[in-house]
């Protein structure tokens, strides 16, 4: 099976989509010479021309705005917001009419729009460039969010979420870009809310999503060798939540830790551990630990910013805290 | 001046109070220390006092209620003063609706494990480990657990479990055939009821053997110059004032904590909590069931004083008038059964205390001396310790110190 970048994999992703659909065309900020803010969209103007990729001004309201309406006018838009960050300057568009033409003209036309954009930190790019918001969408009935953790799932996802007839958000992180993984020839496609197993173990039951998923497995790795073999579930898909995996794994390993980017309060892990102790209850032999990013604007100092950042030392940290028993 | 007279707490495990008889009238003039209200706790009838003069201007719960420690049972106050929101009902509705409302039960709808789990107090155990003592019929209390706070985790129902085919006969009756026999005995039986402390003690003990690892050191003492002393003393204090062994046992004791402060402690919350007072308990049999009044810094009394003050304190005991001084919270208690012929036995620990000493009857027993037997007085004490808390070592060493100060007895009187 072919090792490609998770980028290399998004990009055969939307090639192979506007290739089979010509409804679908790329729009955002930068994505036509300079290739994307990523470098995802490199050279797709040569093949499909600039009707089908085009730049816009860095007016990401707009941007989002223009989607809405070219996904109600009978196109499948795109369009790339760049950042979470500048997302939120699209909030009106993505929550108050993306998320809810389907409902309010009574199912006479849906929003099959995809917003890409890249979350999370960890290069430096300080507090407004650096957040994981996705907890604030992922709340709104309507929308679907993705968040990819491998290439072939970046590949898979993305290319069932531009044939999904929803709105969604498909949430990139910039530090996986370079990251290679295996990624299955041919066609395939990965279906949207589903969690996947990474890892199978029996001791403890890690949850997380995007980067936080390679740390966890990093996590597990580590934990294996001091005799505990952790099961590591990827959510992929925010929403709709996929809680099949987990719950069976909970109900296997009777522990579970969640790891997230973004902050703890109100947050992802906050949804797991809730949804946990109500369809899991009996068999839960510990609290459940919630790892995340460290509640504070993100910092610019290099240490600081490694500091706010879950990392596998936290996962195992919280791992371990569930394991223990009260002092001899 | 208005003063609230609120319901004390007398006990550390006390958490409410019945007021059994007014012995004031609202209106009456009541003097600082005076006697105004007769109190039942879980174990005996207390003599409430007045803190302040004044006239008992308001009785707010009347006799044959309970109420909760802390809450307002009376108000004392000038004879024309204004008494503010004294109409309303002020904190004592309001206290005791909290005190409902902050006491939910909480889930478990399937409990039906038994019955003594509903009325002790709640055990800490993990969703999946409830889970699994329901379906295995398996009474939690009989479990220590070991997770956190003393929680009671997958791990220690399978280490039960694991155990349970292979264990022997129990030092102690299981709780187990109990829950799971709810079907009737042939053999005829009446049910009586438990007077308030033998519930308390029921429940405290079970707990303190649940919670604590008790382990015992025993030691076997020369009683011969002890009681050489004390005739001396007595003949020297007289009749009203006399000192028993058991006094000074107490002195003994205290001036044995005062080198082992580590023995004079308690497991809290994962720390060696050592105290800064040496409070000895002495354990008291009346009809009703053991009490244990405590007499406060013995390490600071003398002999004369400890024997005054314990005379003093078992007399109220015996009689029921226990004041709320007497129920200063502990930190070692002495439990005597020579009296009753016993050579020796093994004491639970009163918790949170970390150790407990039980002592035998003295008696003429053969001993050898430079390789000859002979007879003299001796005495059999068993230290009970938490082990949580206290080592064998250290248990050993504080015997041998407590052994050279009854054997030397003039150090009781230093």
């Amino acid at each position: 099976m072919p090792m490609i970048t998770y980028r290399e994999a998004l990009h055969q992703a939307l090639r192979e989509e506007m290739t089979r659909d010509e409804r679908v065309f790329i729009f955002g900020e930068d994505v036509v010479a300079y290739g994307g803010a990523y470098g995802v969209t490199s050279g797709l103007v040569k093949d499909f021309g600039e009707k089908r990729v085009m730049d816009t001004p860095i007016a990401e309201m707009g941007i989002a705005g223009a989607a809405v309406g070219a996904a109600m006018g009978g196109l499948r838009p795109v369009a790339e917001l760049m950042t979470i960050n500048f997302a939120l300057l699209a909030s009106d568009a993505i929550i108050n009419h993306a998320a809810k033409v389907l409902h309010m003209f009574g199912g006479q036309m849906s929003v099959p729009a995809v917003f890409r954009m890249v979350g999370g930190g960890g290069a430096q790019l300080a507090a407004t460039h650096s957040q994981s918001l996705e907890p604030l969408f992922a709340h709104v009935p309507g929308l679907k969010v993705v968040l990819p953790a491998t290439p072939a799932d970046a590949k898979g996802l993305l290319k069932s979420a531009i044939r999904d007839d929803d709105p969604v958000l498909f949430i990139e992180h910039a530090l996986l870009y370079r990251v290679k993984g295996e990624v299955p020839e041919g066609e395939y496609l990965t279906p949207l809310g589903k969690s996947e197993v990474k890892r199978q173990g029996k001791d403890v039951t890690i949850v997380a999503y995007s980067k936080m998923t390679l740390v966890a497995l990093e996590a597990a790795d580590r934990l294996s060798q001091e005799g505990i073999e952790a099961e590591v579930v990827d959510l992929r898909t925010l929403r709709p939540l996929d809680m099949d995996p987990v719950l069976a794994s909970v109900k296997k390993t009777n522990r579970a830790v969640t790891v997230e980017e973004a902050w703890r309060t109100y947050g992802i892990g906050a949804e797991v551990a809730s949804r946990i102790q109500e369809e899991a209850f009996d068999y839960l032999d510990a609290p459940i630990a919630r790892v995340a990013g460290v509640e504070v604007p993100l910092p610019y100092a290099k240490n600081l910013e490694q500091a706010a950042i879950p990392d596998a030392n936290r996962v195992i940290e919280a791992v371990k805290q569930i394991f223990s028993r009260a002092a001899a | 001046m208005v003063t609230e007279v609120v319901m004390p707490k007398m006990g550390y495990d006390m958490t409410e109070g019945t007021i059994v008889r007014w012995r004031k009238d609202e209106g009456d003039e009541v003097a600082r220390g005076e006697v105004i209200a007769e109190v039942e706790t879980t174990k005996v009838t207390v003599e409430v006092e007045a803190y302040t003069g004044g006239v008992l201007r308001k009785i707010l719960v009347p006799e044959g209620q309970t109420v909760p420690v802390g809450q307002v049972i009376a108000v004392i106050a000038d004879r024309d003063e204004a008494i503010p929101g004294l109409d309303k009902e002020p904190r004592a509705d309001k206290a005791a609706r909290e005190v409902k409302k902050a006491a939910p039960r909480p889930q478990e709808a399937a409990e039906a494990v038994t019955t003594a789990e509903e009325e002790a107090p709640r055990i800490a155990a993990s969703p999946v480990a409830r889970r699994m003592a329901r379906e295995q019929g398996i009474d939690l209390g009989q479990i220590t657990g070991a997770g956190p706070g003393g929680r009671i985790t997958k791990e220690d129902i399978e280490t039960f479990l694991a155990r349970r085919p292979a264990e022997g006969p129990k030092p102690a009756p299981t709780p187990v055939a109990a829950a799971r026999a709810a079907a009737p005995h042939d053999i005829p039986y009446e049910d009586r009821e438990l007077s308030r402390i033998r519930q308390t003690m029921a429940r405290r003990m079970a707990e303190s053997k649940r919670v604590a690892p008790h382990f015992y050191v025993t030691s076997d003492i020369d009683m011969t110059e002890l009681l050489k002393l004390r005739k001396g003393l007595n003949e020297l204090v007289g009749e009203g004032a006399r000192i028993s062994v058991t006094d000074m046992l107490v002195k003994g004791a205290a001036k044995t904590l005062q080198e082992f402060p580590e023995v004079n402690a308690s497991f809290a919350e994962g720390k060696l909590r050592v105290y800064r007072r040496i409070n000895i308990g002495v354990a008291v049999a009346l009809d009703e069931g053991l009490l244990t009044p405590v007499i406060a810094d013995c390490d600071k009394k003398s002999l004369r004083e400890i024997a005054q003050e314990a005379k003093e304190v078992v007399e109220r005991a015996r009689t029921g008038r226990l004041r709320p001084e007497d129920f200063t919270p502990g930190t070692f208690t002495i439990s005597n059964l020579g009296m009753f012929d016993v050579e020796e036995f093994v004491a639970i620990i009163n918790p949170p205390e970390a150790a407990i000493l039980a002592v035998g009857s003295v008696a003429p027993r053969p001993v050898v001396v430079k390789g000859e037997i002979k007879v003299a007085e001796r005495m059999r004490v068993t230290l009970s310790a938490d082990h949580r808390v206290v080592d064998g070592a250290t248990a050993a060493r504080f015997l041998q110190r407590f052994k050279v100060f009854l054997e030397q007895p003039l150090h009781l009187i230093t």
